[in-house]
């Protein structure tokens, strides 16, 4: 029992961390990153290039693979959004550039790695268990959690306490008026992609290393959960995120208890049409869903 | 009575945008509805069209209640509108417009359609169309211009013959003649004259006061969402309700 | 003659495919006419196509019946769309139908009879090509034509302006459902069609992946135009054929032509079939719906 719990924060937290950098866009710039799982996976490889080919540690594996992810995240924005946002195009023509990117992206990584399943080279990984009474629990996966609140909260006081925080939400509320009043759009909107291809990077590198496995289609499963995550807590709410991220984990590792686990998948889906016919506003929605 | 509103009611929050609202209208009667930016005019023209719903009190149409009844509802039983700042359909032609204003009067052809005639089977409602096209003054060689790509005041006309289209009883229009010239404004004065020959009931929003007292048989104020005044037009100038809720602007002078 | 034949029998699949994904391609553009964005008709293409191949193998129903109850059945399924789509709109809407196909896929997925996740194997080849291509035109003329009717005309009138319709009383509601249970017929008759192909099937072929792929086959394909969701599909269903020689790098290509298409070509590739409504529509680009 308390390994399901603990396993549930874990998840959750994931979650919470993937979900974070997708919610970060779709508030700020009202489109849907579809590129965002594959910076999830690009992370985990990055971290396992500079491990297993250049041989260097996790601890400097971890903030390389953090940073060359946030770096691609500004580049993304320059090749699939920044022409579409120039001419002012629909919120789909994005979805779908960012589908593209995410194709390339994802073969250029099989066509190096292939697309199996692989694991990090033996002893690379940090791998600490502890034990409390009966059960064990493996150290990573608290780190994980910790490293997530951490983050959250340094989240949080960056755009309620800094001026790129100010820059961001202003963004998000009007980006004409933004422009207008001064604020530094490129900036804004470089910072917020490469804030959130990072988070989503870590994200990829934390997981990698928890279950010590990665491949090319990782990123897939998370992508769905990010919208259900999204919706639950309410669309363009970061902390919502957050809080349908945990309810999320902790919905399915208590459904894979009754249900069989075909059905597991469901429970998102379930969970995520449910909202949007009861209750679209999600916990704590700022944008309404009758707007496009 | 064709249109009357009891006590009336809508709320947005704590704000209350429409306070208690008693109009009637007369059938074949025009009856102008002005007031101060903000007043609630548009909000109790959304409320008889139904495209909000009223918080409280009731509207009835030719004695029947038309209160809960949704705008597509209230479209086939012959209400009208044209919008505060033009809702054409941009993508669709002049023409298609109309025809779409049509919606209530024209059965289903899907099936007739599956049989490629040039356009035999239409004929009536796309003659109709087009007379009310030239009615407005769009001039029927413009049928097939995009209407995302007319002039603001001809969107305005084209949404003034959409509304014609479904032969309506009661036209509503919102502030038609805003940013219009004097010539233009001479001119839906005429047209709006010659409907109410016809005998088309009209309710007029307007902030050109001169047009509402010149066209209008009976003028209604409103100010903070309540109607402050209701009368004939030289008495609404005269009241001095009236003028305090627009001071300092001279239109009503 | 005989070389016309010979390339028909090589490619045979391939073509098949194309004219599947063609139809699928004009059940999303069929929504995406009314205003609406949808990414639940591949889960509609699975029922279609699990039911007939189920009919087919223990009810010994006929191929044809079999086709019509596996669309009606996808048809039915859409129903319960009404709950979302008069209240929800673009994105939230496609998040929605997107969660109500991974759902019926799920549930494909749960039920022993479907074979669960092995799937459904040896469904006969009853479908020709001249079926396949024989609905797609079918579906493509009326489609075309419905376009100059009232219907049409509400459909995009809606697209234009949902307010705006409903004052000229179309009931926007109805409307709007009607597109998804007409597109969901579409795509469930193309499920039929296509389980009768490919020999198998399993849920895993109608999930997000194919979703997004029909619905990029629509919008890259182009909206003014029924030839748009038609050459969508044409071209990116060929693609992988085309591009064989290049191998492994052939999915890069791919995702560069869309990426390409997508950002310079705001219209669509029927940019390049200029045709007369096309250009008195040319405001409309890729989706004035999102």
């Amino acid at each position: 029992m308390a390994e399901q719990l603990y396993n549930a924060v874990f998840i959750g937290s994931i979650y919470a961390l993937f979900a974070l950098g997708f919610a970060l866009v779709f508030s700020v710039l009202d489109i849907l990153n579809l590129a965002h799982p594959t910076v999830f996976m690009l992370g985990a490889f990055i971290a396992l290039f500079v491990i297993g080919t250049l041989g260097l540690p996790w601890f400097v594996a971890l903030p390389i693979a953090v940073l060359v992810t946030g770096l691609f995240g500004i580049v993304l924005d320059r090749v699939a959004f920044a022409p579409l946002r120039r001419r002012g195009a629909p919120a789909l023509s994005s979805m779908i550039s960012s589908l593209a990117v995410t194709l390339i992206v994802v073969r250029l990584v099989e066509l190096r790695y292939g697309g199996d399943f692989i694991t990090f080279p033996a002893g690379a990984v940090p791998a600490f268990v502890f034990r409390v009474g009966d059960a064990t629990f493996e150290g990573i996966r608290l780190a994980i959690v910790v490293l997530t609140v951490a983050l959250m909260l340094a989240l949080t006081y960056v755009l309620r306490r800094t001026q790129l925080g100010r820059d961001l939400r202003a963004l998000a509320e009007n980006p004409r008026a933004a422009r207008l009043l001064g604020v530094n759009v490129d900036r804004a909107i470089a910072a917020t992609f490469f804030v959130s291809s990072a988070l989503g990077g870590l994200a990829g590198v934390l997981l990698a290393f928890a279950y010590n496995t990665l491949d090319s289609k990782m990123g897939v499963p998370l992508e769905l959960r990010a919208f259900t995550v999204m919706v639950v807590g309410g669309m363009g709410s970061l902390p919502g995120a957050v809080i349908g991220a945990y309810i999320l984990g902790f919905g399915e590792v208590a459904s894979l208890v009754y249900l069989p686990t075909e059905l597991r998948d469901a429970f998102a889906f379930g969970l995520l049409f449910l909202v949007l016919v009861l209750r679209p506003t999600g916990l704590l929605g700022q944008k309404s869903p009758d707007r496009v | 009575m064709l249109l009357e509103t009891f006590g009336v009611t809508k709320r947005f929050g704590g704000v209350t945008a429409v306070d208690r609202v008693d109009l009637r209208i007369a059938e074949g009667q025009a009856l102008g509805l002005i007031g101060p930016n903000g007043a609630g005019k548009t909000t109790l023209i959304n409320l008889i069209s139904g495209v909000v719903r009223a918080d409280g009190g009731t509207i009835r149409l030719a004695g029947s209640d038309i209160t809960r009844l949704p705008a597509h509802r209230l479209a086939a039983l012959g209400i009208a509108r044209t919008f505060q700042g033009v809702r054409v359909f941009k993508g669709l032609t002049v023409q298609e417009n109309v025809l779409v204003g049509r919606h209530t009067r024209m059965r289903t052809d899907v099936l007739a359609r599956m049989v490629p005639r040039p356009q035999a089977l239409s004929d009536p409602h796309r003659a109709r169309a087009l007379a009310l096209i030239d009615r407005v003054g769009l001039g029927r060689r413009r049928a097939d211009a995009l209407a995302g790509e007319l002039p603001y005041g001809d969107q305005r006309r084209l949404e003034i013959a959409r509304a014609l289209a479904a032969e309506p009883r009661l036209l509503i229009l919102d502030e038609p003649a805003a940013g219009m010239n004097p010539t233009e404004s001479a001119g839906l004065r005429e047209l709006i004259g010659g409907l109410l020959v016809e005998g088309l009931t009209i309710l007029l929003i307007e902030h050109d006061v001169r047009l509402v007292m010149d066209t209008c048989q009976r003028v209604a104020v409103l100010n903070f969402g309540r109607k402050i005044a209701d009368g004939a037009p030289a008495e609404i100038q005269r009241d001095p309700a009236v003028r305090e809720a627009y001071l300092g602007t001279e239109a009503v002078a | 003659m005989d070389a016309v034949f010979d390339f028909l029998r090589t490619y045979s699949t391939t073509i098949a495919v194309i004219g599947v994904s063609a139809l699928l391609a004009l059940s999303v553009w069929l929504t995406l006419y009314a205003g609406q964005l949808t990414l639940g008709n591949a889960a509609f293409m699975g029922v279609g196509a699990y039911v007939s191949a189920l009919l087919g193998r223990h009810l010994d129903t006929p191929f044809p019946l079999a086709l019509f109850i596996g669309a009606v059945s996808a048809a039915v399924l859409a129903l319960p769309l009404g709950a979302i789509v008069f209240r929800l709109r673009g994105v939230y809407l496609a998040i929605a139908t997107l969660a109500f196909g991974e759902i019926v896929r799920v549930i494909l997925l749960a039920t022993p009879i479907t074979g669960k996740g092995q799937g459904l194997n040896g469904i006969p080849p009853k479908t020709e090509l001249w079926h396949i291509y024989l609905s797609l035109a079918i579906v493509a003329y009326v489609l075309w034509r419905v376009q100059g009717s009232t219907l049409g005309r509400a459909w995009a009138a809606i697209r234009e302006d949902e307010i705006a319709s409903a004052s000229q009383g179309i009931a926007v509601g109805r409307h709007k459902l009607a597109a998804f249970v007409i597109g969901a017929l579409i795509a469930g008759w193309a499920g039929g069609l296509s389980a009768h192909v490919t020999f198998s099937i399993d849920p895993s072929d109608f999930g997000f992946t194919k979703a997004v792929q029909v619905l990029v086959f629509a919008v890259v394909g182009g909206i003014p135009n029924v030839l748009g969701p038609i050459l969508g599909a044409g071209l990116f269903t060929a693609l992988p054929e085309l591009l064989r020689p290049l191998k492994d790098y052939r999915d890069i290509f791919q995702g560069a032509i869309l990426l390409l298409v997508i950002i310079y070509l705001p219209r669509g590739l029927v940019t390049f079939v200029e045709v007369r409504r096309t250009r008195r529509l040319s405001r409309i680009g890729a989706a004035d719906v999102a």
